[in-house]
């Protein structure tokens, strides 16, 4: 068993290794008993693009050099700039190396390692000011607006190792609450914090906690939502995968205050390296005793078990994830009785997402008021967006409630890449909607969205760009959902399929003036009628399009066009005359031979046998093709 | 108790009470498709929306309970709009061959189509796009017609414990079927038919042998024989609109006779000749330590299902064939001597409100004593009301008739026979008139009633007899798994397939959710045959004058060697996955 | 609708000890359907009538019950997968930046729809929902390997790896 007082030598003992790791420029004395330590993302996307390449290159160049005992190597979790992988961070300077290949390792350990100068033209260029100075990564444009809470030890310390977490105050939390607080006053502080869910609906968490808490059973149920399946949305995997232990300290201390002794994590299995490090977390809390029985000595004790998903959308609904968990197809339950009276196995249950338990463990030990204190008057802390689309620094960002869209794409997203012009953000995924242009300057937090038809959802945020067809998007989102539409209801299950049916006839400019109707009836009838969340909200990608970009539908329904030029069926490729020098590539690449003309003269395309796949166009060096 | 309104209405209810149930004291019945009360609660259909003033959206009055101060509409323009779509979607993805459906004016959906005034083709039409199964020598399932209530596998699964079919895949795709889409036949399916009497339109039916009787009664070499099962005069009447729980024997007699069958028979008859056997076989198991507990055999579809389920328990199941069986084999042997016809010739109608009795006409082992079937076609009770209808006979006008000789008195016995505890109930007055001749019980009200599980134990001379009565399949189970690990211990077992007994079989009329969610059928149903039982001269089986006359003139005793080789069976074990 | 696969099972005793131990070990943990199915596909790939059967017989349970757990989830497959598995990520960042092309491209040249195995049993492609290497968009996997930001002129030369 492990005491208080153990924990606390714990954080003593690695207090200092992890404290020369943060983003900032000051002088933090470098007290970790190494030279140097080099801290490689080893999140999803930088593995993806080759981190294991450059960890396995170090760890040779270190031992070739003789470096053990000066340079340490730590694989942590996500930095946020994952376009710019892999991602290297050398401490105690703090200097940033962004897409890392093995092959420049060498120069990087002689040069900097060795020789203690960093290797400029290596290093993210954001950091290297014109006069060779070198930037803080919190003073760049991705960084400097950022306010990391939930995702604070992510790309800081080694999530596989629960000693890295202690030394960043990691348990004391769930200590303090087991020794000093009655669970009425975690719910009175969460009350107090102002923290709401995190997971879509923004349900104060406080609140959820109570009712819990006052159902009475033999046995009651902590949930964690980490089944993540916005398409183009990783904010809880990163965390997962970042701070894994995180999200078991706030569980325990949820299950403590609700009166649950056994915990469940429902993780998609399509994050192997999530769920990894999550059996590793939970081996060495129960090895520890920061989980198990009798915690701290208390009376408390606290188990956690993983479930994996098996690729249903609809089990981020709570009720169909309870349902999975228990072992049936993931199909949501009527509401009431609610998981707080009714949950899991049919007893009383709480269930948050990832980010959610990301935020409980700090306002446990910096108290309600410091959470409170960032944020918009009705949205309280921060939120991390996951960052995709026509943006160029794709990636992982948390902000403080109330930061504009703007700050978000233009600042720290970089803008929209190759000089195009912003069209409209998503939010909420297939559940959330757009916001146009005109409202890029609207500060973010779950009432604004709400207002301007989208919602916070777990935190995807696509941006789009003008050569992106709004008509097209609502139909990709639908697509969506009627392949994870569970079945079970009417309205949800045909519904889908009949909006999809009525927005592609509109796409392949094949709709009619009463389509449009159709599909405001739909839209209004899913809404109202729909089991659960996933079809109630299926149509907000439609009706947050038609809200504010109806001229697109009109276009394509009446004037039979489509003004971005993605919906193949109302484009057309045309020759300019002009401009053809009649070269011959657009015919000799055109794959169904829809492209006729004789050598330097000006060639034609046949718009019965063209397929409009565009490849004419790409090949023209003259420009002299147009997409209509 | 809470006090709520309904459309402006006050009402108070208990507080464990849905909207539906309180929109009903105030005399509001809210359409529903998928709520079957007890058995599919899942509030998936989404028709029964009602709209709550004060919060968003609408809920489903099947399961959304009622809160002190609650408003309730239940016919807003919100609800009605909702109403209507939910149907056109369904209507969506059905395959609209209402014409020619079993269940047209029927069907719960064309209802509902018609009161809300729907345009089916305002959202287009599927092309179909299941194959039908029709496989099965009992059952067809057109999912093209499935509107995924479920119902149906809340009738496999819950109540008969069974789960032969269950929802596959996933949205859009999402259909019920077998697993891996086999056909019924190829699954552990027992042919009980609950899942046709739930579904609420035509998607399950039973497969028709009309035609072929059709066929045999117009053709003049044929000695077209019909005989009626006990529950069917409870239960026809239906078919023609008339109140729930009418004996409308007279009437049927007089109409099947009508329809051109040279005679028709009282099937009560040999349910008096199955307790007879039973009886005298239950007494030799007791006597000279044979299986027990021993178990019925009357009702193939428990048959099958211990078979499939629990082979391990085939010594236990009483070896006498089923009264159909009986009298398939009594009238191609005994009644074919007796009037010098040729089995051959002679075709053997049944009407039992049963779909798994199709499946058993199709049992060797059981229905082919010589080198024919002995019971040609089994018909449900719906399909006979079909052919009265067909044959424009007024039903309710009929005078009544008499069944023909010689099989037409029966013993109250047989006539229970078809509510559950009546096969139980007539082998114990039989059973202990012969253990103790000075006994004169008859009412064994114990074993009476529509509860899934009920026992007894009896003392007569000095045998204790401990018996248990299920009806419903996941209740037999709960009696075998009890009787497995020793927990109970058992002489006598009576199970039904279908809950309540054959009274509420899978070849009963269809009754729809808005009976059957309020209606108590089975009881009903019941007191017909209970009613007539007390009226009747003999009670007794073994009792009957034409009893005295099969063993007088033909079987010689009960268990005797012409009985053994026409009355009694064998099973076979069956496959589980 | 079921469609039974080509190829036919090849499951060892081995492999069935594996499973059956498995389940024998978790049995009285509540809902372990879905972690014996996902034991299930680890130990042979796929899911198929006779694997499904092992799991609804060592859990005594109705077939139709696992086959309708089975078919609700997309990661379980009935059909056996290809020798390389090719997954094209359709996730909203991936589909703005053009992986229905992707989609399109490899689908001819491999001469199979997504979810099928060309007929040598060389490949098989899938669709994937997000991976989570946005930054990459569009990105594929083709077993392990993540190939990002990709184009349709890259295909044949990455097929070409995976052919010999």
């Amino acid at each position: 068993m492990l005491t208080i007082q153990e924990l606390e030598n714990i954080r003593k003992s690695k207090e200092k290794l992890v404290a020369v790791r943060h983003h900032r420029n000051d002088d933090t004395p470098n007290e970790s008993g190494y030279k140097y330590q080099v801290l490689v993302c080893g999140g999803t996307g930088c593995t993806s693009s080759g981190c294991k390449n450059v960890v396995a290159a170090l760890r040779e160049q270190i031992a070739e050099h003789k470096l053990e005992n000066d340079v340490k190597i730590v694989t942590t979790g996500c930095f946020g700039l994952c376009a710019l992988g892999p991602i290297m961070i050398v401490y105690p300077e703090g200097t940033f190396y962004s897409a890392v290949k093995a092959e420049t390792i060498p120069e990087i350990v002689e040069e900097h390692l060795i020789n203690g100068n960093p290797v400029k033209h290596l290093l993210y260029q954001q950091t290297v000011c014109e006069d060779g100075s070198i930037k803080s990564l919190d003073e760049t444009d991705f960084y400097k607006k950022q306010l990391r809470v939930a995702l604070r030890n992510c790309g800081v310390i080694d999530p596989e190792d629960i000693e890295e977490y202690i030394a960043t105050g990691g348990y004391s939390a769930l200590a303090k609450v087991l020794t000093e607080m009655t669970p009425d006053d975690v719910i009175q502080t969460l009350l107090d914090s102002g923290l709401r869910g995190r997971g879509g609906g923004g349900f104060p968490t406080g609140r959820k906690w109570a009712f819990a808490k006052a159902s009475v059973s033999d046995q009651k149920y902590v949930c964690c939502n980490a089944d993540e399946g916005d398409p183009g949305a990783f904010m809880d995997r990163s965390i997962l995968e970042g701070d894994p232990h995180s999200v078991l300290e706030a569980m325990a201390i949820a299950g403590y205050t609700i009166g649950a002794s056994q915990g469940y994590i429902y993780v998609r299995a399509e994050y192997p390296v999530a769920v990894k490090r999550l059996l590793i977390a939970i081996e060495q809390a129960e090895k520890l005793g920061v989980l198990g029985d009798n915690i701290f000595g208390t009376d408390f004790s606290f188990k956690i078990e993983l479930r994996l998903g098996a690729g249903a959308f609809v089990c981020g609904e709570e009720t169909a994830l309870m349902t999975s968990i228990e072992g049936h197809r993931g199909e949501p339950r009527p509401r009431p009785p609610f998981p707080a009276v009714k949950g899991l196995f049919g007893k009383p249950t709480i269930l948050n997402n990832v980010e959610t338990y990301a935020n409980i463990a700090q306002i446990i030990n910096k108290g309600a008021d410091w959470f409170a204190s960032m944020g918009t008057e009705t949205s309280k802390g921060t939120k991390v967006f996951a960052l995709g689309g026509k943006i160029t620094n794709v990636g992982l960002v948390e902000i403080p409630m109330g930061t504009t869209l703007r700050e978000i794409v233009e600042e720290i997203g970089g803008g929209v890449p190759n000089g195009k012009k912003f069209k409209a953000a998503q939010t909420g995924g297939p559940s959330g909607g757009c916001i146009p242009a005109e409202h890029i300057d609207v500060p973010i937090d779950y009432e604004n969205l709400i207002a301007l038809g989208s919602m916070m959802g777990s935190g995807g945020l696509i941006v789009m760009d003008e050569d992106n067809c709004m008509v097209d998007i609502a139909k990709f989102f639908l697509e969506f959902t009627v392949d994870e539409s569970c079945g079970k209801c009417t309205p949800c299950r045909i519904g889908t399929k009949r909006l999809y049916e009525l927005i592609d006839k509109i796409t392949s400019g094949k709709g009619e003036p009463e389509d449009i109707d159709k599909i405001k009836e739909l839209c209004a009838y899913m809404k109202s009628t729909s089991l659960c969340a996933l079809g109630q909200t299926a149509s907000n990608p439609v009706v947050s399009t038609m809200r504010y970009f109806m001229d697109e539908y009109e276009a394509h329904v009446k004037d039979k066009t489509c003004p971005a030029g993605v919906c193949k069926e109302l484009t057309s490729y045309e020759i300019i005359p002009e401009k053809c020098k009649g070269c011959t590539l657009c015919a000799r690449n055109c794959p169904v031979n829809a492209i006729s003309g004789k050598v330097k003269e000006p060639h034609v395309i046949d718009k019965e046998k063209c397929i409009k796949c565009g490849m004419c166009m790409n090949n023209c060096k003259f420009g002299a093709i147009v997409k209509k | 108790m809470v006090t709520l309104k309904i459309n402006g209405k006050s009402v108070t209810v208990p507080e464990d009470y849905t909207i539906l149930q309180a929109a009903k004291e105030v005399n509001v019945e809210i359409p529903t498709l998928c709520y079957l009360k007890d058995i599919n609660c899942i509030a998936s259909c989404r028709v029964c929306v009602v709209e709550i003033k004060g919060r968003p959206g609408l809920v489903a009055s099947c399961v959304y309970p009622v809160a002190e101060g609650m408003e309730v509409l239940t016919n807003s323009p919100a609800v009605r709009a909702s109403r209507k779509m939910t149907i056109e979607m369904l209507l969506s993805n059905h395959n609209k061959k209402c014409l020619s459906c079993s269940r047209s004016t029927n069907c719960e959906l064309q209802r509902l189509a018609n009161d809300y005034n729907v345009d089916e083709t305002r959202f287009g039409s599927e092309a179909p796009r299941y194959d039908i199964d029709d496989v099965s020598p009992y059952l067809v399932r057109d999912n093209n017609k499935c509107i995924l209530c479920r119902r149906c596998v809340a009738a496999c699964s819950k109540v008969q414990g069974i789960g032969a079919i269950g929802a596959i895949a996933r949205g859009y795709k999402t259909h019920i079927d077998g697993a891996f889409e086999k056909c019924a036949s190829e699954t552990t399916c027992v042919g009980c038919g609950q899942c046709i009497v739930a579904c609420p339109v035509g998607a399950l039916r039973e497969k028709t042998n009309v035609d072929l009787v059709w066929e045999a009664l117009g053709n003049p070499d044929k000695h077209v024989i019909a005989f009626t099962a006990p529950s069917i005069k409870a239960t026809l009447g239906e078919c023609f609109d008339m109140p729930i729980g009418t004996n409308v024997e007279g009437e049927m007699v007089s109409a099947i006779r009508q329809l051109g069958f040279d005679k028709v028979f009282n099937m009560d008859v040999t349910a008096d000749l199955t307790i007879v056997e039973e009886a005298n076989e239950f007494l030799g198991r007791v006597q000279n330590g044979g299986t027990l507990p021993m178990m019925t055999s009357c009702c193939p579809g428990w048959v099958k299902f211990v078979e499939h389920q629990y082979p391990e328990f085939i010594p236990n199941l009483s070896t006498c064939k089923s009264p159909q069986a009986m009298f398939g084999a009594v009238l191609k042997s005994y009644y074919a001597e007796k009037n010098n016809i040729d089995p051959k010739d002679i075709f053997v109608v049944s009407v039992i409100p049963c779909t798994a009795k199709k499946f058993e006409v199709t049992r060797e082992q059981v229905n082919k004593t010589g080198d024919f079937q002995d019971v040609d076609v089994s018909l449900t009770t719906r399909e006979l009301g079909n052919m009265i209808k067909n044959a424009g006979i007024k039903f309710a006008e009929l005078d009544k008739e008499e069944y023909d000789n010689p099989f037409e008195t029966a013993s109250g016995g047989g006539v229970i026979f078809g509510a559950t505890g009546g096969v139980m109930e007539a082998a114990l007055r039989t059973a202990v008139k012969k253990l103790d001749p000075d006994c004169d019980i008859i009412d064994f009200n114990e074993v009476r009633g529509t509860d899934g599980i009920k026992e007894a134990e009896y003392t007569v001379n000095g045998t204790t007899i401990k018996v248990a009565v299920a009806s419903g399949l996941a209740n037999a189970r709960k009696i075998l798994e009890s009787v497995k690990s020793g927990e109970k211990d058992y002489q006598f077992i009576e199970v039904m397939a279908c809950p309540g007994g054959c009274i509420n079989g899978g070849g009963q009329p269809c009754q729809s959710d808005s009976v059957k969610n309020y209606v108590d059928l089975k009881t009903i149903r019941a007191k017909a045959l209970y009613d007539e039982d007390a009226s009747l001269e003999y009670r007794r089986s073994h009792e009957t004058p034409v009893m005295d006359m099969l063993y007088k003139e033909y079987f010689g005793e009960p268990g005797g060697e012409r009985s053994h080789k026409l009355l009694h069976t064998s099973y076979v074990e069956r496959h589980k996955y | 609708m079921y469609k039974e696969p080509a190829v036919p099972f090849k499951g060892t005793k081995e492999q069935e000890q594996e499973l059956l131990s498995f389940i024998e070990a978790n049995k009285d943990e509540r809902g372990v359907l879905m972690p014996a199915l996902q034991k299930a596909q680890e130990i042979y790939g796929y899911l198929p009538i006779e694997v499904q059967t092992m799991v609804a017989r060592a859990l005594d349970m109705p077939l139709s019950e696992v086959y309708g757990v089975a078919t609700f989830y997309s990661q379980f497959s009935l059909n056996p997968k290809g020798e390389h598995r090719i997954s094209v990520c359709l996730g909203t960042a991936c589909y703005v930046k053009g992986a229905d092309k992707i989609m399109e491209g490899l689908e001819a040249r491999l001469g199979i729809k997504c979810g099928e195995c060309t007929p040598d049993g060389k490949f098989s492609l899938d669709s994937a929902r997000c991976i989570g290497a946005c930054g990459l968009a569009p990105v594929m996997l083709v077993d392990e390997d993540v190939y990002g930001r990709l184009t349709v002129d890259e295909l044949d030369d990455i097929l070409a790896k995976y052919r010999d």
